[in-house]
């Protein structure tokens, strides 16, 4: 087993480990940290396959970014675990076995025979100034730039409906105005009222 | 390297609506509320401009552009023009019911717009990454629209499922793509097409990611056994919103499966054609059976759509180009009358007041006459009475399916059509049979009652010009084989 078989398979392991880890585990912050480990040993992966500018965005992107806020969420959130897990031993023995016989049948065909190494040839080596980057840059803005319009255009309709089903005006709401906090006159804080002495009773 | 700059005019229309919806977006901000219909106003003449820009550009011969992943040809044209008709009808019947429900906002029409925009690029992708971020375009529009009344349950509980069903469903189509990309090396439909044609029948890994392909087809169009969100969420979505899923989204995956099936992977025909059997007999069967014993006609029309797409799957099994023919005519005469049936429970609910039970159908025809004769005509068709358009939809595909050689297959099919007739009678033994349980006077807006009219008049009116429909229809279908 060369050096890097072996990363390969210690990458691909820690993955499918901390996968598991993300659905099964009660916490739902250390899932989220489970979640953040199969990232980063997928970015590794990547790496293995050459790919060094989708593995760093991932790590960027994905664990820098999304995570976080996403850790944020979960802190924030009072999640009741115990009814999310209603049921969940319930159905574990038949979506367990169905699982088991999906996999199982999977890897009938995705073994070897169909996807070993003979088949697909090791790709020709890059010379040494190759840049991962410059050469994904190019692809995207130039043979695929319709579906990068397409991407974008998603994520258009991502924010148009995140911000329409979450941003609510209601008439009551207690809030602060700046504006008019820093226009303040003092007559508005203070009221002197002239009243004469009443006497006492 | 060199970059060619590529040819934009064939992608006129999408190009148009897009920049109409974005301009639409930020007018929006500018209008209060009494001037809402402004952004209303311009999206129905958006519509009515793509259609003018299509028509215009009408494509008898395949423009490709964009690299070969953009295709404008007739099927996409026709397919197109159809999807803007329909939207101008869907809006144009939802105006006082999404008034009535503060949904008349700006974003509801450019999430509209968006999902447009996302069923052309559907119909006009020649290349599996396109393919796939249009439905992600169409179906992100969708689960936002299902959402919008987001203070009922009822939608937001359908929009969920809508979500996690429709996330498990791409995740499936694109597992599938996957497979064949690693199998053919390309994404390219064309070039797929090619390297299967030359390669040896019964490879494990093509048939293999077939499957996903198909399963996630039939998610999207809700055959049996992947049909279950379809109820719940055309009963939970607001009925405005139930008429725009339950309609254009159709013909676009009815475009997505010619492109995919038949253009990308016709070498496989033989396993599809099985797998789409028993989904046909299955929905049909499911669809039109489990019809009978629901009391929401929301939820009936859902199952009834259930049973369409088993009719409609008839004419794709048969695997030849009149079959193909037969069923985009099914899908187009299906849309049509699916836009009336919801259009119908939309004209009868007013503020505060779903029309959504069988029950609100009860004597109709002693409360307006006029509306129960559109309604009768919507539910012949639904059935396959002739002459109706659906009859017509349903005998093109039988007789597909014949000269296909599947005789047990038309015949399963006319036993369950009789079957589905039931409980489409049975709306029409409501409205004239019956005493009316709410005798409240309808009122409708004149141009609700005009759109509705030519809606259901549609249904019978459409019949000497059926010959000249399947003509287009088969004239989109050579375009692409």
């Amino acid at each position: 087993m060369t050096f890097l078989q072996f990363m390969f398979y210690f990458f691909s392991a820690v993955l499918v480990f901390a996968a598991t880890m993300v659905i099964t585990i009660r916490n739902p912050v250390k899932a989220a940290l489970f979640l953040v480990l199969a990232f980063f040993s997928a970015a590794g992966l990547w790496v293995l396959l050459e790919a060094e500018f989708l593995a760093i965005t991932l790590v960027l992107v994905y664990v820098g970014a999304v995570m976080v806020l996403f850790l944020f969420v979960v802190m924030m959130l009072d999640v009741n675990l115990v009814r999310l897990r209603e049921g969940f031993g319930e159905y574990l023995p038949i979506g367990g076995t169905v699982a088991v016989l999906m996999v199982l049948e999977m890897s009938i065909i995705l073994g070897s025979r169909h996807f070993g190494l003979n088949r697909f040839p090791v790709p020709p080596g890059h010379s040494a100034g190759f840049s991962n980057t410059r050469e994904l840059g190019l692809q995207l803005y130039t043979v695929y730039v319709y579906p990068f319009e397409i991407a974008a255009l998603i994520l258009l309709v991502a924010i148009i409906a995140a911000i329409a089903l979450t941003m609510r005006k209601r008439p009551r709401t207690k809030h602060q105005d700046p504006g008019q906090q820093v226009r303040v006159r003092h007559e508005d804080r203070v009221r002197i009222v002239k009243m004469i002495a009443e006497k006492k009773g | 390297m060199t970059f060619a700059v590529p040819n934009i005019v064939p992608a006129m229309p999408e190009i148009f609506i897009l920049a109409m919806a974005c301009a639409i977006l930020i007018l929006d901000l500018f209008l209060d509320d009494s001037n809402r219909h402004v952004g209303y106003l311009l999206t129905l003449a958006t519509l009515v401009g793509a259609a003018v820009l299509t028509v215009r550009s009408f494509h008898h011969t395949a423009v490709y552009t964009f690299n070969h992943m953009f295709v404008a040809d007739t099927l996409a044209d026709v397919i197109d023009l159809a999807i803007y008709g329909m939207t101008f009808f869907v809006l144009v019947y939802s105006r006082r019911y999404l008034r009535e429900r503060g949904m008349f906002r700006g974003e509801y029409f450019v999430l509209a717009l968006f999902g447009v925009v996302g069923m052309m690029v559907m119909t006009s992708a020649t290349h599996f990454l396109t393919l796939y971020l249009g439905l992600e375009l169409l179906s992100l529009s969708q689960y936002a629209m299902v959402a919008f009344q987001r203070d009922s349950s009822l939608a937001t509980e359908a929009a969920m499922k809508y979500f996690v069903l429709g996330a498990l469903a791409s995740g499936m189509l694109l597992y599938g793509m996957s497979m064949l990309y690693g199998v053919t090396g390309s994404l390219d439909i064309g070039v797929v097409r090619q390297k299967i044609e030359a390669m040896s029948h019964g490879n494990v890994v093509l048939i293999f990611g077939l499957v996903f392909i198909v399963v996630g087809l039939a998610f999207k169009l809700g055959a049996v056994p992947f049909h279950m969100w379809i109820p719940d969420v055309y009963q939970g979505a607001p009925t405005a919103v139930t008429l725009y899923i339950g309609t254009m989204p159709k013909l676009a995956v009815f475009a997505m499966i010619i492109r995919l099936l038949v253009g990308g992977l016709q070498g496989l025909s033989a396993s599809w054609q099985e797998m789409f059997m028993i989904m046909a007999v299955l929905s049909m069967a499911l669809g039109n059976l489990i019809a009978i014993a629901q009391t929401n006609i929301k939820r009936m029309l859902a199952y009834s759509t259930i049973s369409h797409m088993g009719f409609f799957l008839l004419g794709i099994v048969s695997a030849g180009p009149a079959g193909y023919g037969a069923a985009m005519f099914y899908m187009l005469v299906y849309a049509s009358m699916s836009l009336g049936g919801f259009g119908m429970v939309i004209l009868l609910s007013r503020a505060g007041f779903e029309a959504d039970t069988l029950d609100d159908f009860r004597g109709l025809n002693q409360r307006s006459p006029w509306h129960a004769f559109i309604m009768l005509l919507l539910m012949f068709s639904m059935a396959g009475v002739p002459p109706t358009a659906g009859f017509y939809a349903k005998l093109l595909v039988f007789q597909a399916i014949i000269s296909a050689g599947y005789v047990w297959l038309a015949v399963v099919g006319v036993l369950l059509s009789v079957v589905g007739a039931f409980y489409y009678l049975r709306v029409i033994k409501l409205m004239y049979f019956d005493a009316p349980v709410d005798s409240s006077p309808i009122r409708v807006d004149a141009d609700l009652q005009l759109m509705m009219g030519i809606n259901g008049l549609a249904m019978i009116a459409v019949t000497p010009w059926v010959g000249a429909l399947v003509n287009l229809c088969s004239q989109a279908i050579r375009s692409i084989s």
